[in-house]
């Protein structure tokens, strides 16, 4: 009864004061996102609309669009259409791939076989990310395993034909653009399955026998009824592979051909070559590319489902 | 009268699980035909077996003559309305509808306008463009309704469809389901753990438990002569008479059913002690005593009250002591 009357309870004066409480725990998230977070962000942004002298290499403090023009200089938009390809050719056979693996998971994976499932996709994520890919150097290399399954199978001829082939061959896998795109698509995976799974798992299996029971067969279903409900999840997948592409820097480096992707273009710029305003505008470009993505997947409905 | 739906022996066994064991039903045309049981008694599977999203571990499952068993719910003459509707949630009212008709290849112009009949059908017109989301429980049902009805089903499997409505919108559907069953003249099977549902609504009634059928009948043979035990007490409320109390009464070992309304206070007659009453509006329900065993009777509800622990004596017509099966 005493305590009940006595004021001076942390817990008591929360309670009575809900805002007090919002307010609390809402300060740090709202310190570390909006300045260390958001903050650098737009530092970094702010960056690019200076430029570069170019007689003595120091930056300029003037507020310009020349670095931008500089983007569209033949060689740097490459640079970005290279990127963009790719991004987008990754975000499609990782949506192909795991959405099959993501369907087995969310419809019938149970008990056991849900944990080897998680496993599965998450124990990748739990090794280094440079190792990885060094490894999938030593399975792509014209030394490497893959090669001698081509060959053991007397399958070498077939290997070499699709290496001959321009654009995506090259002298063996580990420097050829196909060997960019199977390392990206290796690493960013579970980014796509995950969200995948999740937006399946949510469509109740009464819609799915709902569907069957008013005529349409199994693709019929897929197509009217899965495949949208499952958007939502394939958009989010997609953001992740999309834009881990557009971003990434060690791959492309590591792997592939000597052709530099945007994350490279932005090392050099800011690093060796000391040019920050033009690192920044190329940082930029997937921030944009991505807000059109995003118009584009929300005007097509992607979303209403939510 | 055609026979609608068939099943010959039909056991669907879940590993250990027995949901349904040994299953011999058959329903007519144009019937209105309820599937009664308590949860997990296998009425919920039976209908899954009509509707194909469950397969026979043994037996035969006849739709209109023809073998069932190996086809898929997309080709049998059947639609289901679902316990809780499952509307595509992102389609609007009118395609939701017209979905049956889409996956068939009927014309947009064609099926939005048989869409828009099946709305007005369950009194849905102008809701065509909603979504789902934005109707309440009790137009969710009647879209799901007109969504399986347009599709001119040669069976309507209901499962539990009124399950979520409040009591006063349960009882205007089961009215207009009657009503739109009777007015459409499809074979109507309705799955509910309601026994006055199920009393209320169909022609026939098969009462299910652990698997099996208990007994097939009209409402009138399932109240008033119920074949087991079990129905007499799951269907309304029933005292359950002992073979040895039936014995002592009558002559004959078996268990009996007794309704409580069909007990009246007299001035002479079996004893019984007053335990207790409970007032329920309409009646007054008086626990009693009786020959070791309790028995409820029923009472209007301005009859004289009477204290616990009181003498009263009781009486009833011969042909309210319904005698079971089980004796022994």
């Amino acid at each position: 009864m005493s305590d009940a009357a006595s004021p001076s309870r942390l817990s008591d004066t929360l309670w009575r004061r809900p805002r007090l409480l919002l307010l609390l725990l809402l300060i740090p998230p709202a310190l570390w996102l909006g300045i260390v977070y958001l903050g650098a962000l737009f530092a970094l942004l702010a960056q690019s609309f200076f430029s570069i002298d170019d007689f003595t290499g120091l930056i300029r403090y003037e507020w310009t669009l020349r670095t931008y023009g500089e983007l569209f200089r033949a060689a740097n938009l490459d640079i970005i259409l290279r990127t963009v390809a790719m991004a987008t050719a990754v975000t499609i056979g990782a949506a192909i791939i795991a959405f099959p693996i993501a369907y087995f998971a969310a419809r019938y994976a149970r008990g056991k076989w849900k944990a080897v499932f998680y496993l599965g996709i998450m124990l990748p994520l739990w090794s280094s990310y440079l190792v990885k890919v060094y490894a999938w150097k030593l399975i792509l290399a014209r030394e490497g395993i893959l090669n001698w399954l081509f060959e053991t199978l007397h399958l070498g001829w077939l290997l070499n034909a699709y290496l001959s082939l321009p654009v995506v061959g090259g002298n063996s896998l580990s420097v050829s653009w196909t060997g960019t795109f199977l390392v990206f698509l290796y690493v960013w995976l579970p980014y796509m399955i995950l969200p995948v799974q999740a937006s399946l798992e949510r469509i109740p299996p009464s819609l799915i026998e709902a569907s069957g029971d008013l005529g349409a067969d199994p693709r019929a279903t897929l197509r009217n009824v899965i495949l949208p409900l499952a958007l939502p999840g394939i958009v989010a997948g997609s953001i992740f592979t999309f834009s881990l592409t557009l971003g990434d820097y060690i791959i492309p480096q590591i792997i592939g051909t000597s052709a530099r992707m945007i994350g490279q273009a932005v090392y050099q710029f800011q690093g060796t070559a000391g040019n920050i305003p033009l690192a920044a505008a190329f940082a930029v470009v997937p921030i944009v590319i991505m807000g059109i993505y995003l118009t584009i997947a929300r005007r097509a409905g992607a979303f209403d489902a939510l | 009268m055609d026979i609608a739906v068939k099943f010959d022996g039909v056991s669907r066994h879940f590993g250990e699980v027995r949901a349904i064991d040994g299953l011999d039903l058959e329903i007519g045309e144009g019937e209105f035909f309820a599937l009664l049981g308590p949860s997990g008694s296998g009425k919920t599977t039976s209908l899954r077996l009509i509707a194909g999203f469950e397969r026979p571990t043994t037996g035969r499952i006849e739709i209109f003559g023809s073998d069932a068993t190996d086809v898929p719910p997309y080709r049998r003459p059947v639609n289901t309305v679902f316990q809780d509707y499952a509307l595509f949630p992102h389609l609007n009212v009118a395609d939701n509808v017209a979905y049956g008709l889409r996956v068939a290849g009927v014309g947009k112009a064609e099926r939005l306008k048989a869409a828009d009949e099946a709305l007005a059908m369950v009194a849905l017109s102008g809701y065509g463009a909603r979504r789902p989301a934005e109707l309440s429980g009790g137009q969710r049902q009647r879209v799901a309704l007109a969504r399986a009805l347009v599709n001119r089903p040669k069976v309507l499997l209901l499962d539990e469809p009124l399950g979520a409505l409040d009591l006063k919108l349960r009882e205007q559907m089961q009215e207009e389901l009657k009503t739109l069953q009777r007015s459409l003249g499809i074979t109507f099977v309705f799955v509910t753990h309601d026994q006055g549902e199920a009393l209320s609504m169909a022609d026939r009634v098969a009462v299910f438990s652990d698997g099996r059928i208990q007994q097939i009948g009209t409402p009138e043979d399932i109240y008033h002569r119920p074949e087991t035990p079990f129905v007499a007490d799951f269907v309304g409320s029933s005292n359950v008479l002992p073979p040895d109390v039936v014995m002592d009464l009558t002559g004959i070992r078996a268990p009996a059913s007794l309704r409580p309304e069909r007990i009246r206070l007299t001035r002479e007659g079996h004893e019984a002690e007053v335990v207790g009453s409970s007032f329920t509006g309409a009646t007054t329900r008086l626990k009693l005593r009786f020959r070791g065993m309790p028995l409820t009777v029923q009472l209007p509800s301005d009859a004289a009250p009477r204290a616990p622990g009181s003498i009263v004596h009781i009486a009833w017509d011969d042909d309210a002591l319904h005698l079971m099966e089980g004796g022994a």
